[in-house]
This record gives C-alpha cells, structure tokens and sequence, in this order.
C-alpha cells in the first residue's frame, strides 16, 4: 500500500521543478553560449543530486527510526532514472539529431561516454526492478542488485570528472557526499559486527 | 606557391542576404551599446574602430558569424578563470593602454614595438575564421587583424631561426590564477614552427566584428592560428622570439599526452579522454546538433602541405 499523503505529493511535485526550470531557461534563452553543453551539465548534475538524495534516505532512517522512507527512495531512485534518461536522449537527439554514424564514433573515442553508460545501465537495471512482482520475483537477489548504486553513483562521478580539462570543483562536491555517505554505512556496518561478535558466546570459540 | 583561397562550403551554412542584414542591424546596435565600454584610449567612442576593412582572401565571407555577445562571453582564459563567464568582467581589470611588445631572439632588428606603432605599420585586414577549441565546440569569428608574416619580416629573422614563440603579459596583480599559481605555468606562452607563423593564414587580431578585440578575447594584440585548436591561439602577447630550438609550451607542458605542440584540428586523433570527431558550432539557435569536424579545420588546401611526410597520430 502506498501512502499518498501531502508530503509524498510535495515530494512528487518538487523533483518536478528542476525539468520545468529547465524548460523555463531553454525557452527564455539563460543557458548561455554553449546552451547544449549547458542542458548537458544541468540534467547530469540533476541525476547526480537525485542519485545523492536517494542514497542519503538510508542513513536518515537508520539515525532517526522513521517508518516508510523506503517510499521515498523509491521515488528518488526513480527521479534518478528520469533524470539520467533525459540526460541521454538529449545527447542523442538534442546534440547529434540522431545522427548515427556520429554517435558511434563519439562513443568508441571517448572514455568518459563509457562510465556514463555503465552507470546508466545500473540505474536503468534498478529502475525496471522496482514493481512488486519483480521485486518478490528476485528474492535476494533484489538487494544484490541494488548494491550495485555504489557502483552507479561512482561512474557517474568520475564520468564528470573524466571530461574536464582541468577544474574540478564541481564533481569533487559529490565525490565529498558520496564519501560521507558510504563512510556511515561502513560505521554501521563495523557497529553491526561488533554488536554480533559480542552475542556470540565465548564456549563456540 | 599557389594558395587557392576558396572552399565548398554547405547550402546550409549560407545565409540567407535577407537574414545576414538584419544580423547585421542587430550587430550594430550591440555594437553601439557595448563598443564604449570595452575600447582602449586609442579607439573612438560609441564607433566602431574600423569601418569596411577590406576582406583578405582568406576571409570565409560566406559563412554566418557567431553573434559577438557568445564570443564575447564564452572565452577560456585560465589566467583571470577556470570557466568561461567570469573572465568576461574580471579581465576588465587589465591595462592594456599603453602596451608594448618585444620581438627578440633570432632576428637582424630586435625590436620593442609600441602597439600603435606596429599596428600602424601594417595591413589590417577583416578574416572570418573557424575557431574550434580542444574541447569540442567552435565558432566562427570575424577578427580584425594583419599577416604575422608580415611583422615578422619587419624585424628580419636569421635563417637560423626555426621556432617563434609567443609570451602572454604576467600581471598576478590583475590575475588570480597566476597569483596564486594554479593549475598552469605562468605566463602563458605558446609556438608555432616558422613556416607556420609565416603561413597567410596565420594573423595577429587587434579586433573583432570591426571593433578593438574585449579584453576578455584576448586585447590588445593575440595570436590567431586557425587551423590549430584554439589554446594555439594566445592572447595579450607581450614577448615574440624567434629561436632555435623548439620551446616549452604551456598545455603542452602541463598535459605532453593530451596536448600535442602542433595541436592541429584533426577528427581522426582523438583526445586521450574524448573524441575530436564531431563539434558543436555556437550560435544563435537553441536546436543546432554536432558538425562534422573537418581536417586542419576546412583549412587543408592551405596548410597540409606543410605536414606532407608527418605522421599527423604521433605528431598530435
């Protein structure tokens, strides 16, 4: 059962803004001389933050004990699909017009294209998982899966930083949280471990 | 040698005469509204510097200009900032008034050159050119400018003379990069083999869309080398030598694998990071997808000669 309640709804709406911000400067003009090299860095950078946010709900319940984040994460992760799905296909469309033969060459000869594609896929892979029978259906197997986000988030970060030439301000913000954030979970993890060792009772040693 | 000047150039990327009028109209204007605030002493207020500069005839006269507000506000210009907006208003800082430039090295008459003067010694001369950075956008930009080969000859190089290389101002008063020394060695410098800085296409730009160059683009004197990708093209030259032996140049020494000394434009030698294949050609219009770049920037008739027997891969 989901809960549709005023907060699920603000939250619905406000991963909304960023796309009609977008579309707002698009029409007015505001992305600059580069305007597709801009649209490029806004829905990138939009899929990353998602994709922070989306992590950062785990650790949030972990501290305070709230009940039905998961909801929300979900919705993130899916806002991190949808950003990331624009990101694409406005490289596809919006940059190349679908010119094939471009893409493929653009593609092969650039690294940097390649870790964006592995994270791609991952986030796509945790997208199509999300319904309820697919769910049940993967068993375990399902959180496995969702593991692999680390992954996602980490070529994802350095596929922003493999394509600078030298300023690398902006992507070092999200290597910061990402860090922060997987250091709590290895907190909670080593806390965990340690909890356990001392339930097991010394006889068993 | 023969240079044969013109090219095919795409039905598309003719301007209608209609649309090129009104273009020009709106460049007026801009003109007429940011040309004071840019324009050293020695320009005249409110009007453009030059008016009806003969086109040289290496001028690609058919292809559209990009509007002078994108080239103005999109300019790599690591001294003053890492991205492409700030240097626009933090570049004001620098004097430019008086300048003068050093020409030394392997030449009969070395020379210090004050700007006027040298600039009053040669032809100037409108070049609309392709301008493709390293980073996989271009432009089109109509420089106002004069032959390097022809001040070069000025000062009479040796024949011993085998490289020019180009020196930008060192003003860390002004720059906060070299303040504070980052990310590249300061100043600026760059090279081209001789035969290149002889080469016709090769000028030195004093202006742009018939106005002093904003400081931002480089003011008062940088170097345009329209074949190469655009951190060839070094602004706010101070010192020229001629010399020997090939120098140091800035990227090429900060990054030897990704940035090559002869930095010609070539879709077939990728960056180590990312391809070279394709370009994204600033202008006006929101919906512009990627052009095929071409080799030496459309500028092969002229210059492959000079690459004949180079392996261009190792030769980057």
């Amino acid at each position: 059962m989901m809960r549709i309640d005023k907060l699920w709804l603000t939250t619905l709406l406000a991963g909304l803004i960023p796309l009609v911000w977008l579309l707002f400067d698009i029409a007015f003009d505001q992305l600059g001389a580069n305007p597709i090299q801009a649209l490029h860095i806004r829905l990138g950078d939009w899929t990353l933050r998602f994709l922070c946010l989306t992590l950062v709900i785990t650790p949030v319940q972990t501290i305070t004990k709230w009940r039905g984040m998961t909801t929300y994460r979900q919705m993130l992760g899916i806002y991190t699909f949808f950003y990331a799905s624009l990101h694409l296909l406005s490289y596809l469309l919006v940059d190349h017009a679908f010119q094939w033969r471009m893409i493929g060459i653009d593609i092969i000869e650039s690294s940097y294209i390649w870790l964006g594609i592995v994270a791609y896929i991952i986030v796509f892979l945790l997208a199509i998982s999300t319904p309820k029978q697919i769910k049940k259906y993967l068993g375990k197997n399902w959180k496995k899966l969702h593991r692999f986000i680390y992954l996602a988030v980490g070529a994802g970060i350095l596929h922003y930083f493999w394509q600078l030439k030298g300023n690398l301000v902006e992507p070092l913000f999200y290597l910061i949280i990402i860090v922060l954030l997987l250091g709590f979970r290895v907190l909670v993890w080593l806390t965990n471990r340690q909890l356990s060792k001392m339930m097991i009772p010394k006889s068993r040693k | 040698m023969i240079i044969k000047t013109q090219k095919s150039i795409a039905a598309s990327e003719i301007t209608d005469p209609l649309i090129f009028k009104q273009r020009r109209q709106i460049i007026k204007s801009l003109l007429a509204i940011t040309g004071a605030g840019i324009a050293p002493a020695w320009a005249s207020e409110n009007k453009p510097m030059w008016n009806k500069l003969p086109q040289g005839d290496f001028s690609a006269h058919d292809l559209t200009p990009t509007p002078l507000e994108l080239i103005k506000n999109y300019t790599n210009y690591y001294e003053f900032a890492f991205n492409k907006e700030d240097s626009t208003d933090l570049a004001q800082h620098l004097t430019i008034d008086p300048w003068s430039v050093e020409i030394s090295g392997e030449v009969e008459k070395p020379t210090r050159f004050h700007l006027e003067d040298m600039v009053r010694q040669q032809t100037l001369e409108e070049r609309i050119y392709r301008f493709r950075c390293v980073e996989g956008w271009s432009m089109v930009v109509p420089w106002v400018g004069f032959s390097l080969a022809s001040l070069l000859k000025s000062v009479k190089p040796l024949s011993r003379a085998r490289f020019v290389k180009f020196t930008s101002v060192h003003e860390p008063e002004v720059m906060p990069n070299q303040r504070s020394n980052a990310m590249l060695t300061w100043p600026y410098t760059e090279a081209l083999r001789i035969d290149e800085a002889m080469h016709p296409l090769t000028i030195l730009a004093v202006g742009l869309y018939g106005d002093v160059l904003a400081k931002q683009n480089g003011a008062p004197l940088r170097l345009v080398v329209p074949w190469k990708y655009g951190f060839k093209s070094i602004k706010a030259i101070v010192k020229i030598e001629l010399l020997e032996k090939p120098p140091l140049t800035t990227w090429n020494q900060a990054a030897p694998h990704d940035y090559g000394f002869y930095a010609n434009v070539n879709p077939n030698v990728p960056h180590p990071r990312w391809s070279q294949n394709s370009e994204r050609q600033l202008n006006s219009r929101f919906f512009t997808p990627r052009r095929q770049t071409e080799l030496f920037n459309g500028y092969g008739e002229q210059v492959a000669s000079l690459y004949r027997d180079m392996d261009l891969e190792h030769f980057f």
